[in-house]
């Protein structure tokens, strides 16, 4: 036992890591590729071959970030291979599609139209290689969409039906998988996220050309359009949000109980914007669940439901089976500890399967399946030794949701503030405060930005599948040892990784400031 | 008069995106860094990382399909005992 626990921890360990890992390219990829557009549009509209030489400048940084990222998603499929098997046969059939799609769009769109856009300057029309700025932005999103679906799929598992002789979730329902609501709110939520961070790395970096008095002009040029994108990109961040709020409260409360360190709800529930967690608290122990809070009034019946009166139910509550349903009623729903006896019945429905089909007994594998399905939506339940194990990490998942919202606010007021100071207070340019407040935001919107995946995906836990396959079902026979061997190896490759990419943008940064960006010939 | 079928008109657009590509690669000046970045990287995931590290344990082990179906269904009704 304590080795299993031991590869569960340590391959959610790596999981995250290269998860992580990747994601650190991912959002600015997406966020620049917009902004690269609209400055190239901006150039073809215009003709002013200054804008060609900023589109160019970012353009560059882009396909550093680019080449950086490259690969970084591809070690998270090996990994579902050999860490997480018994996930990755149970998924396939719903992750297969998604997957290959996601493959064959990133390659051939973005590797097409991202050579038109690096080689085609002198080759093709404005018009023509404008188009491919903007293909190129739009494959991106694409890829993400199809990544995002199959995890969205993870949290809130549709479209599928459950065949216990392949032993897979076999899709049966493209279009229920694909316009799943978590799905959709997911992709906007993360591709507008990458928006915003792809506006503070463009207002970061102008503001180092202002701060070492280096391309003015296309520094005050470029920051206009970040700030941009940036505010539409956050503002849009916080409406999807709300929305992802709304689908969790319905398809995940467990995770927006925990996210909230609530653990009895009532109507008119209130928002805690900050607070410090009792790390004693236990369910039932009746002691407090959050020991200094500032809170707002009705606040998370409001994020939750839209209501300011509903109610909102608490890790307790679900555990005792009071939940709420799709039209936000308040419902007396299977406690945990029924749903526990749900998934060992179909558990046992699958050994009476397994042991008919070894004897051949048709009607009896029949009869088991039958059982199977009834039972299945809480078959992962079956696995946990009592329902407290449902819960997931609370202090993590409320902290980091704190400081994805608390950044985002931040963020909000940035955008205004440089915003106004480019267009009415433009002396406020070359004050060294503002350069370094710009420069500093770089690194706080990745905190906000890997905040909200670990909201996401600790709040998860200790499903892989939301309330089908938990953790500790869906990983590999193999030893822990190999797995925190090859932990380390990552975490190594990955630093010195970094190193190396962030080094060749900081030198591509730095060689910009003796360059001149909007002629770069000259 | 001289038949042309599609088969030079092909191999001209083959050829032009060749040199499309292959004038692009020979003209970079960062990007020269950023592809040895990317080949080293290649090379790593798939060479060694993939091949020594992370075999894709149902194929490995098992030949077909069922056997995999029937790997799965035992482990996961052995993870309950």
């Amino acid at each position: 036992m304590n080795d299993l626990m031991n590869v569960v921890d340590w391959s959610r360990a790596q999981f995250a890591l290269t998860a992580m890992y990747h994601w650190l390219f991912v959002p600015l990829t997406i966020g620049l590729s917009l902004i690269i557009a609209i400055m190239e549009t901006i150039y073809v509209r215009t003709r002013d071959e200054r804008w060609k030489g900023i589109t160019k400048f970012w353009m560059t940084l882009f396909g550093i970030n680019f080449a950086c990222g490259v690969a970084t998603g591809l070690i998270l499929e090996f990994e579902f291979g050999t860490n997480w098997s018994n996930y990755s046969w149970f998924v396939g059939d719903i992750f297969g599609a998604p997957l290959a799609i996601e493959g064959i769009l990133a390659f051939f769109m973005e590797s097409t139209f991202i050579a038109v856009m690096f080689f085609g300057w002198k080759k093709f029309s404005r018009g023509f290689h404008l188009a491919a700025t903007w293909l190129t932005a739009l494959g991106i999103c694409l890829s993400a969409l199809w990544i995002l679906i199959a995890n969205a799929w993870m949290q809130n598992p549709v479209g599928m039906e459950f065949d216990p002789s392949q032993m897979r979730n076999v899709m049966d329902d493209f279009w229920a998988v694909a316009l799943n609501p978590v799905a959709i709110n997911k992709f906007f939520h993360a591709v507008t996220s990458g928006w915003t961070l792809g506006g503070v790395f463009v207002v970061g970096v102008s503001s180092w050309l202002l701060w070492r008095k280096s391309n003015i002009v296309a520094a005050r040029k470029s920051m206009k359009v970040g700030a941009w994108v940036g505010l539409a990109g956050i503002i849009l961040t916080i409406w999807t949000g709300d929305g992802s709020a709304v689908q969790v409260a319905k398809v995940q409360p467990m995770k927006l109980a925990a996210m909230e360190g609530l653990y009895r709800g009532k109507c008119g529930q209130e928002l805690v914007g900050f607070g410090l967690l009792n790390t004693d608290k236990r369910p039932y122990d009746g002691q407090d669940a959050i020991n200094y809070e500032i809170s707002i009034p009705k606040g998370l019946s409001i994020l939750a439901n839209h209501d300011a009166n509903s109610f909102v139910p608490g890790i307790e509550d679900l555990l005792d089976g009071i939940s709420v349903d799709a039209n936000g009623d308040t419902i007396n729903t299977i406690s945990y500890a029924e749903r526990i006896t749900i998934g060992r019945e179909a558990q046992d429905a699958l050994r009476a399967y397994n042991e008919a089909e070894q004897r051949g007994d048709r009607q009896a594998m029949d009869s088991a399946a039958t059982l199977l399905k009834e039972k299945y939506e809480f078959f992962g339940y079956g696995y946990l030794d009592s329902p407290e194990q449902a819960i997931p990490p609370v202090a993590l998942t409320f902290y980091s949701f704190r400081i994805m919202v608390i950044i985002g606010g931040y963020l909000l007021a940035f955008f205004a503030a440089i915003l106004l100071i480019s267009y009415r207070r433009t002396h406020f340019l070359e004050k060294s405060w503002i350069h370094w407040i710009a420069i500093l935001s770089i690194p706080l919107v990745w905190v906000c930005s890997q905040a909200g995946w670990i909201v996401a995906e600790v709040g998860r836990q200790p499903w892989t599948i939301q309330d089908v396959l938990p953790v500790n079902a869906a990983i590999s026979d193999i030893s822990s040892t190999s797995v925190q061997i090859t932990f380390w190896m990552f975490a190594v490759l990955f630093t010195l990784l970094l190193i190396a990419e962030i080094s060749i943008m900081l030198r591509q940064i730095g060689k910009s400031a003796k360059t001149n960006i909007e002629n770069p010939d000259k | 008069m001289i038949k042309t079928g599609p088969y030079p008109y092909i191999a001209h657009k083959i050829t032009s995106i060749w040199k499309f590509y292959s004038d692009g690669f020979r003209h970079m000046t960062v990007g020269k860094k950023l592809w040895t970045i990317i080949i080293i990287k290649l090379i790593l995931i798939f060479a060694v990382i993939k091949l020594l590290f992370f075999p894709d344990l149902l194929d490995s082990r098992y030949a077909t399909d069922s056997e995999r179906a029937a790997a799965v269904r035992q482990a996961l009704i052995e993870k309950r005992i």
